[in-house]
């Protein structure tokens, strides 16, 4: 078989593989009925288009083929449900017959409701994003969420036998419940985005492509849902940190906070769309958890410009971020940005007000800033010892040896 | 599609309800059942007396045992379900969250195998 052939197939589906796969399973519900269907219909276009020629409309050629698949596939099911499926199956064939197979109508939306659906447990809905919309191999979509292909594989498949066996519909949310039900779209992207971001060293090829695929899927939602505030938000969030993604690391593989990163390190194109992004979001007057996050980065970066980030800022953002959220994570950030602002003791006195909290006990950056502070207060046995509980509770060996050096510079 | 609602509480706690407290709890449920009636949803239902009623039978190599009490012994025991015909998940969600028993107990929506 000529590679050219194959190439334009490949290519025809994995430009779009999310619209093709969406169209699908908006006419049956059934995931990995429309799964099957398309890979019948990619390895028929392996066998035909050798002898027949490349068609003029590879998608639309897909379309056509895995649609009959589908159409088969029901043929052989005996369940009602499936024969009521059959009937809208068949009328719909009617009308394909006289619409241009080019106009595939992109239901990529529902898709990503459906994977982020509060049925699906919240763990598996990055992943099932990443695979009906994008197309990544289960195999890829393990490896970044660090897990063996075949525990991924067998989420992936309980997933969507849920979503064809629960009845979990296949549509955009009504306007009165999208708000609440693209959080966990928002959220979905943003795991990730973070699977993506938690291998700073850029080591691993797949991780930190998943980052770039995340940042694909927020433009997308940016694209299908121009008007949601929170969508610009986290895409925002998502271009400030992956332009800081190469200046995380010094020149020997060492640890670098973003407080002593070299701003010439940043992308600084990458920022430019953060920041025009977040404009936007900013325009349209609904607030959300991902645009303050994402306005903390703006004034983080804006060092670049001025020579120091604005602390005010970043304080009073946390301080929204906390009332809206609740968390002590939150607590912590809008600690050290207190210090900046107010002195070590203040933000101190504000990390003590989280100290109780059980989620805290073992979490590296509490302790990490809790030292940094006492340090900074002149408190240099309290400081060391802060340090050694975050240098305990720290996985990464590279942030490891960063907190020990610190620890060692105490006086 | 068709779902079956199944209503999980505490029968311990449902027995100390007091007269008034009951009375309350049959106004809400006559209220829930008729509206579901009236989105013509509704196919079935019944309130389950509680397992202290329960017999459960078992057939093991062709012997018959007859236990008295519940498959499984346990606080929260089914007390009740509607079977109700639906378009699809989100829409028995949106039920199961009205019913009365979501607020005490727990809701279980479960699709009917189609025949």
């Amino acid at each position: 078989m000529p590679d050219p052939v194959r190439q334009t197939a490949e290519a025809a589906v994995r430009d779009s593989y999310g619209k093709l796969l969406a169209f699908l399973v908006s006419r049956t519900g059934d995931v990995a009925g429309a799964e099957d269907a398309l890979s019948d219909a990619f390895a028929a276009a392996l066998a035909e288009w050798p002898g027949s020629g490349v068609p003029d409309n590879p998608r639309g050629w897909l379309a056509t083929v895995a649609r009959r698949k589908q159409l088969d596939q029901l043929r052989r099911g005996r369940t009602r449900r499936d024969a009521t499926a059959h009937v809208v199956l068949l009328a719909d064939e009617v009308d394909a017959a006289r619409a241009d197979p080019a106009d595939i109508p992109d239901e990529r939306l529902a898709l990503m409701f459906v994977c982020a659906h509060r049925a699906i447990e919240p763990g598996v809905r990055a992943p099932l994003m990443l695979r009906t919309v994008l197309g990544l191999d289960t195999a890829a979509i393990a490896s970044a969420f660090l897990v063996s292909p075949a525990t991924m594989a067998q989420r992936l498949v309980r997933a969507k036998s849920r979503i064809k066996l629960a009845g979990i519909p296949f549509r955009v949310p009504d306007p009165d419940e999208l708000h609440d039900r693209l959080e966990a779209v928002l959220d979905a992207i943003y795991a990730a985005f973070a699977a993506g971001w938690s291998d700073p060293a850029g080591t691993e090829i797949r991780r930190r492509d998943l980052a770039g695929e995340a940042i694909f899927l927020g433009r997308l939602l940016v694209s299908l849902l121009p008007g949601a505030a929170e969508a610009l938000g986290l895409l925002a969030l998502m271009l400030y940190a992956e332009a800081r993604r190469g200046a995380r690391r010094g020149p020997a593989g060492e640890y670098v906070p973003l407080a002593e990163q070299d701003p010439a390190a940043w992308d600084q194109a990458m920022i430019a769309e953060a920041e025009t992004t977040l404009r936007r979001a900013g325009t349209m007057g609904v607030i959300g958890r991902f645009q303050l996050e994402a306005a903390v980065q703006s004034a983080h970066v804006v060092r670049r410009l001025t020579g120091r980030a604005d602390w005010v800022a970043i304080e009073r953002l946390y301080e929204a971020l906390a009332r809206l959220t609740g968390s002590p994570v939150v607590t912590i950030n809008r600690a050290v940005a207190v210090a900046e602002t107010s002195g070590p003791d203040t933000g101190l006195a504000l990390l003590d007000t989280v100290a109780d909290d059980p989620r805290v006990a073992q979490y590296q950056p509490f302790w990490a800033a809790r030292a940094g502070l006492l340090a900074r207060a002149g408190q240099s046995g309290p400081a060391a010892d802060a340090y050694r509980r975050a240098i305990g509770l720290e996985p990464d060996p590279v942030v490891r040896a960063f907190l020990l050096r610190k620890m060692e510079d105490l006086t | 599609m068709q779902y079956l609602l199944m209503i999980y509480g505490n029968e311990a706690a449902m027995a100390a309800v007091t007269e008034a407290q009951g009375g309350k709890m049959l106004a809400a449920y006559g209220a829930y059942t008729e509206a579901m009636a009236n989105a013509g949803v509704l196919q079935g239902g019944n309130r389950l007396r509680p397992t202290s009623a329960s017999t459960t039978v078992k057939v093991a190599d062709g012997k018959t045992t007859v236990l008295d009490g519940p498959y499984v012994e346990t606080k929260e025991q089914l007390g009740g379900y509607y079977l109700i015909d639906v378009p699809d998940l989100d829409a028995a969600l949106s039920w199961a969250e009205r019913c009365p028993g979501a607020s005490t107990g727990a809701v279980e929506v479960r699709p009917i195998w189609a025949m």
